[in-house]
């Protein structure tokens, strides 16, 4: 399989987290799609380097984002806990303190 | 009733397209297509469910078919020391902590509307088609320099290079650095974060208090 057809995959994957996170009124929902275009980012890293001529640095890239992906849910699930707590509701549009 | 009679169209077209998935990367490279096609299924299909389910149970547990699917992938692109970190921190990491997220919150089993998926997946479906379109037309792929199918001396194990290229000087040990600041102070800092107590958070009381 070539280099095209990983980066179809890839750019479907894209596509569905950014519906998941358009598409779905929960706060979960969002972290999950950001979870897939995370990795759909992953996976176009790790095609390049492999079809490319180059050594390992796409595969670099791909830890530091793995990394940070770690680092970001582990954020995101304290904030929501908060925002639950805050709202009785882990909904996006009801967290509007800044509104009133 | 109409709900289980969804669910049952939903997941029959999944499987047919499942099984078309696979028929078609067999037809085209042999067992090497079938695998990519197997993967293929597992991550896309993962993703379709995880949009669609009710329940954000169902959705994360669908999520961990996606993530293994990119691990395989991984595979198939030679990076193993990248398909087992993938399968350790997101399946085993990420996706547990996506889970206690949703025990420790309420479920909400009325916030899908179909209709909203319907409308997100054509809009974003049609940009992606077209801006997939534009790339492939202009775009230069096969131009990035020779293939590596041709080497035969290869290295399959990448585990030990990427431990090489962490801590050469002139690689990527700056990074490596800042990476365990940042994963050490995001963690603490979320620890911290979710620890507070309601009366913190609260604007009145706060008010009342200064």
């Amino acid at each position: 399989m070539g280099l095209g057809a990983y980066v179809a995959v890839s750019a479907a994957l894209f596509a569905l987290g950014i519906v998941a996170i358009l598409a779905r009124r929960n706060v979960i929902y969002i972290l999950m799609g950001i979870e897939m275009i995370l990795n759909a980012a992953n996976l176009n890293f790790v095609a390049f380097n492999r079809f490319g001529s180059m050594q390992l640095d796409g595969q670099m890239f791909a830890i530091f984002t793995i990394i940070l992906a770690a680092a970001e849910a582990a954020v995101a699930l304290a904030i929501v806990l908060n925002v639950f707590y805050l709202f009785d509701s882990i909904k996006p549009s009801e967290a509007d303190l800044l509104r009133e | 009733m109409k709900e289980a009679a969804l669910q049952r169209l939903f997941y029959g077209a999944l499987g047919v397209l499942a099984l078309a998935g696979l028929g078609v990367g067999l037809a085209s490279a042999g067992a090497q297509g079938l695998s990519f096609g197997l993967f293929a299924v597992m991550t896309l299909g993962g993703a379709v469910m995880c949009v669609w389910e009710r329940s954000v149970v169902r959705s994360a547990f669908a999520l961990m078919a996606t993530f293994t699917g990119i691990a395989g992938f991984f595979l198939l692109l030679e990076a193993d020391f990248l398909a087992m970190a993938q399968i350790l921190i997101y399946v085993g990491g990420i996706l547990a902590l996506l889970l206690f997220a949703v025990m420790l919150t309420p479920p909400d089993l009325g916030e899908r509307r179909l209709g909203r998926i319907a409308v997100a997946t054509v809009l974003v479906g049609g940009a992606t088609l077209y801006l997939g379109q534009q790339v492939a037309r202009t775009a230069k792929w096969f131009q990035l320099g020779a293939p590596l199918d041709g080497r035969v001396e290869r290295d399959f194990s990448s585990a030990e290079r990427i431990g090489v290229g962490f801590l050469a000087l002139d690689q990527y040990v700056v990074a490596f650095e800042l990476a365990a600041v940042v994963l050490t102070v995001a963690l603490v800092a979320a620890v911290y974060i979710a620890r507070r107590k309601k009366s913190d958070l609260e604007p009145e009381t706060r008010q009342e208090t200064a």
